[in-house]
């Protein structure tokens, strides 16, 4: 390589780098643009549960505490103290967990099973059931509150956490077949097929061969789940009542006053520890998340 | 050896018996309501209380939002999964409505009522209210009065720019005018469909007076809904809308009260529990805030909150009505109910020296009005008109006071929707 | 024997299948019954006929909240799968922060609407939020009023939940670039071809199952918005940025129009038949193909 060569290589080596550190600086710009617009009505929930009720009154929304006060997130949590009017999360916490554990196992469960049916042992007709999957995934559930209390009511789990478990377990399962097929769709089908030759049957291959290869898929399922069952308000509060309520309808019962003085320190601070659990379950499975929609959604 | 254990039997039955019996002497409720927070919370908590008291075992059912909005959600699916709640917080002609579906009769606390004299403890209009099966039988009891129609005032902002409470709509446009040029939100508002409704009908109560009133919005006479008194009314909707400022649509309530406390803003027009956020503010009536009726002809806009009691199965649950409905109209639950609620007692007979000076005013109107002819139902909180009908023309009010869309137009579309929704 | 074998994947499927058929298909027929009665407070079973739906097309609020669906769906899904796919590919290019970037994309959709609801409302009034803070400023002519604006409120719907909503897409095609081979952007790259013309021409053309699932999943969020709309707007100013779900449930339970509540849910069902249905048979048919 000649000295001219050499040169021109620096250079056209410092320009590259020139170029990529550039590069670097708007990929971190534009990404923490949108952090900015993510994060920004968070902080105005943070910066108000921060705040004295006299000091929000005054209107200064977007401003920094004068003075940091945790007094809203220990009664969110704990209440106030005394017995009137007091609602607080902490007692509710647990009836969720009892709702959300179930209902998300069970929907989950089949879901997987009947991704594994759909993609693996074919029939004619399977697109279409799969179709009729699917559509469950468009009902509005205003529409469809009154038959379904209906069927609770002549169930006799209209009041309980068993109707609870049932309703979502019944809308998951449109989500989670969904998920799940189309993971499944992306294995190999010779998997399925070298263990039909060695004699496996159809639960013991579910069971031995695919379930175990099924972790990520698993793990996005529960959280799609586990995040809209949590949330849920409208089913909740339709089907459980006073202390055996699941925390959505104990938080809107705070936040939601008609005619009474509105503490919105109190209110943000609730919406985060009620969110909590959620959070823990992104961070936790967030590795998972994306490894498991890998191979989930994209092979198809 | 079979006749023995028969023995048994016949006496564990027979001591299971009593036990039901005692336990059903005392009754068993479970409420729906959606008075969750604050204040209200508070008010309710002496109920639970007195209930517990005479043996009874209260289930809470709290399903706040919407002002009752999502508790129509779960009482729905309640009924319709043939499981009711004992008592739920419903009020006006709604408890006729339900009673309309066949699943309130038979009127458990009719009887109480007889017995306890209702019909002489209650203004007749409060007393309707409250019964079913043609307004013959008692089917929900009333624990308070709100009077609808206050101004709500800064009473710095008014002195500073030398002005008085207004006493007819003339004048408060032209006091809002005068605040308007010295940099003040003459009015206070949240533009919601239900707070547009609220200031709808104290114009309307203004504007066009008790009869028309009555005859527009109680009765839905149509000349009435669309005829040129109701355009009158419009109009003065859209010079309050001039008073308002640009961050008002959406706006809570207790936020539109905030300006009015702090003096960006002077008045404000909402029911009595606007009282509950000045007095929180540590803010006196009379010394920092004015609270005043909005212009009538001594024209009071009533309404009453009260619990419905449906149709139940089981002696324990039916026995718990009685002493609910009993409990609800008990003196000394009225009075200590309303201090904490910022209403006024619904019962004609409590003494009113314990309550403020704002709830004297309205207790002092409501004889006044009732003798009047003045003492008319609120629209915009349920109390005038089935739900149909209610939300067809808040409908109307809101599209209009949020559009530009011209007094007569509102006035004909308001008709027409009244007509559709029947 | 043989039989059970043959047919063992339908009677996996059978009772998933036969609680779909009860609690989908059974009750979007019980919808469409009611939709021919006259049920006011609760459902009533007397025949009634065509009325509610005539009652239903000559209601103003209907047609804006239909309106509305159509600019806030279109809106949506096209921003979230932009914002989605952009975060993605960035996030993509080893980001040392990504596992925290990727949780502050989520977490919204773990806060419940109707808290958040009340942050948006303040950062976008005019009078609290950001207008008044840029004028604050210095910027006295500055003006961001859409919240309270006729027009625009419907925009601000879909401020909020793209805000709420476009972490899970970023997610979803996260995954799927992940799951792409190397070899086949390294192969590129040796042809010459710049990285934009890799991504538009090779990577997104094989993520068309995430598109389907992010569409799938998008759709379902915007035909049901009930909380956005109620905690931003309450529907208005007005009753202008009203939605379907909305009209359909204060109908259904604040105005005792079951009636007419049931009429609109059966628009909604229709609609969903009409659009997403073929889309969804499409791309299964597509997904055969390439098998």
């Amino acid at each position: 390589m000649s000295p001219a060569d050499q040169l021109q290589m620096q250079s056209l080596e410092r320009s590259a780098s020139f170029k990529r550190s550039f590069y670097r600086f708007l990929l971190f710009f534009i990404l923490g643009l949108f952090a900015l617009y993510y994060i920004a009505p968070m902080y105005v929930m943070i910066v108000t549960s921060l705040k004295s009720m006299e000091e929000i009154r005054q209107g200064n929304l977007m401003t920094l505490p004068r003075e940091i006060l945790f007094d809203a997130w220990k009664i969110a949590w704990g209440g106030r103290g005394y017995d009137a009017g007091d609602v607080f999360l902490r007692p509710y916490f647990w009836n969720s967990m009892k709702m959300v554990i179930p209902a998300v196992v069970v929907s989950t469960f089949f879901g997987a099973l009947n991704g594994y049916a759909l993609t693996k042992w074919r029939f004619k007709g399977d697109n279409l059931v799969f179709l009729l999957f699917l559509f469950g995934c468009f009902i509005p559930y205003q529409a469809i509150l009154l038959p379904m209390a209906r069927t609770l009511g002549i169930l006799g789990i209209s009041n309980s956490i068993a109707g609870l478990v049932l309703v979502h377990s019944v809308y998951g399962l449109s989500f989670t077949t969904l998920f799940c097929r189309n993971y499944y769709v992306s294995i190999s089908d010779e998997i399925v097929k070298a263990a039909r030759i060695d004699g496996a049957g159809f639960f013991k291959i579910f069971f031995k061969v695919l379930l175990p290869i099924s972790g990520p898929i698993l793990v996005v399922t529960v959280i799609w789940q586990f995040t809209n069952i949590w949330n849920d308000f409208l089913f909740g509060s339709s089907f459980s009542f006073g202390e055996a309520a699941p925390i959505q309808v104990a938080l809107n019962n705070m936040v939601l006053t008609s005619t009474s003085v509105k503490q919105y320190n109190v209110d943000m601070a609730a919406a985060f520890i009620a969110g909590f659990p959620t959070l823990v379950v992104y961070i936790i499975a967030g590795k998972y998340f994306i490894r498991g929609l890998t191979a989930g959604s994209v092979k198809g | 050896m079979l006749n023995r254990s028969l023995k048994i039997l016949a006496g564990t039955l027979v001591s299971a018996g009593l036990i039901y019996g005692t336990a059903s002497a005392a009754g068993e409720a479970e409420v729906l309501h959606w008075w969750t927070s604050g204040g209200e919370a508070a008010a309710l908590k002496v109920l639970k209380d007195d209930f517990a008291k005479n043996g009874g075992t209260w289930k809470d059912m709290p399903v706040a939002g919407g002002g009752g909005d999502a508790a129509m959600q779960t009482l729905k699916a309640r009924i319709v999964a043939g499981d009711p709640p004992t008592a739920a917080q419903i009020k006006g002609p709604s408890i006729q409505e339900w009673d309309d579906e066949g699943v309130v009769g038979p009127y458990a606390i009719d009887s109480v009522a007889k017995a306890e004299n209702w019909d002489a403890l209650l203004s007749s209009q409060v007393a309707n209210h409250m019964k079913c099966d043609g307004f013959s039988k008692y089917c929900a009891a009333p624990v308070n009065i709100h009077r609808i129609d206050w101004f709500w005032a800064n009473k710095k902002v008014l002195d500073a720019n030398g002005l008085k409470m207004p006493t007819s709509w003339d004048e408060f446009n032209a006091a809002a005018r005068k605040l308007k040029a010295a940099g003040i939100i003459p009015l206070a508002h949240g533009s919601q469909p239900w707070q547009d409704a609220t200031v709808f009908e104290a114009v309307a109560l203004g504007i066009g007076g008790n009869d028309f009133y009555q005859k527009a919005i109680v009765d839905l006479d149509m000349d009435a809904l669309g005829g040129p008194t109701m355009v009158k009314v419009f109009d003065q909707m859209r010079i309050l809308q001039g008073f308002t400022d640009e961050g008002s649509p959406g706006r809570d309530w207790n936020v539109a009260t905030g300006m009015v406390m702090n003096g960006k803003a002077a008045f404000q027009i909402m029911g009595d529990w606007a009282k509950g956020e000045f007095t929180n503010a540590k803010m006196k009536p009379g010394i920092d805030y004015y609270c005043l009726p909005t212009p009538s002809d001594h024209g009071y806009l009533y309404n009453v909150d009260s619990f419905i009691f449906y149709s139940m199965k089981g002696e324990s649950k039916i026995e718990g009505q009685k002493l609910l409905a009993s409990l609800m109209m008990g003196k000394n639950f009225q009075k200590v109910f309303n201090l904490y609620k910022g209403s006024i007692p619904a019962r004609l007979d409590v003494p009113m020296d314990e309550f403020d000076m704002c709830a004297k005013g309205s207790a002092a109107d409501l004889n006044y009005s009732a003798m009047t002819g003045g003492l008319l139902p609120s629209f915009a909180h349920g109390m005038a008109l089935r739900l149909a009908q209610k939300g067809a023309i808040q409908d109307v009010v809101t599209e209009h006071f949020n559009s530009d869309m011209s007094s007569q137009e509102a006035a004909k579309r308001l008709a027409k929707a009244v007509k559709d929704s029947m | 024997m043989f039989w059970l074998q043959k047919n063992l994947p339908r009677i996996v499927l059978a009772p998933s299948f036969a609680v779909l058929l009860w609690f989908v298909y059974g009750f979007i027929l019980w919808t469409f019954y009611i939709s021919f009665t006259k049920s006011k407070m609760l459902p009533r079973y007397e025949f009634w006929g065509i009325q509610q739906h005539f009652r239903l097309w000559d209601n103003s609020r209907w047609y804006t909240a239909v309106e509305n669906l159509m600019i806030f769906t279109v809106l949506f899904l096209l921003i979230c799968l932009l914002i989605g796919i952009l975060l993605s590919i960035l996030l993509d290019q080893k980001i040392r922060a990504e596992g925290f970037l990727r949780t502050i994309y989520l977490y919204p959709m773990a806060l419940s609407f109707i808290v958040t609801g009340t942050a948006w409302k303040w950062i976008l009034n005019p009078t609290l939020g950001i207008q008044k803070l840029v004028r604050d400023w210095g910027f006295s002519e500055f003006t961001f009023d859409w919240l309270v604006n006729r027009d625009m409120a419907i925009y601000t719907i879909v401020i909020a939940a793209v805000w709420q909503s476009s972490g899970f897409v970023m997610a979803l095609f996260l995954a799927g670039l992940r799951s792409i081979d190397d070899e086949i952007i390294k192969a590129a790259k040796i042809d010459g071809a710049s990285l934009y013309t890799i991504y538009i021409t090779i990577i997104l053309p094989m993520m068309r199952p995430v598109f389907m699932s992010s569409i799938v999943i998008l759709l379902h969020i915007s035909i049901k918005s009930y909380d956005l709309v109620i905690a931003l707007t309450a529907g208005g100013p007005g009753t202008s940025s009203d939605m379907p779900a909305v009209f359909m449930t204060q109908m259904a339970f604040h105005r005792s129009e079951i009636g007419l509540a049931s009429a609109s849910a059966v628009m909604m069902f229709l609609t969903v038949l009409a659009i997403i249905v073929p889309y969804l048979y499409s791309e299964l048919r597509r997904q055969d193909v390439t098998r």
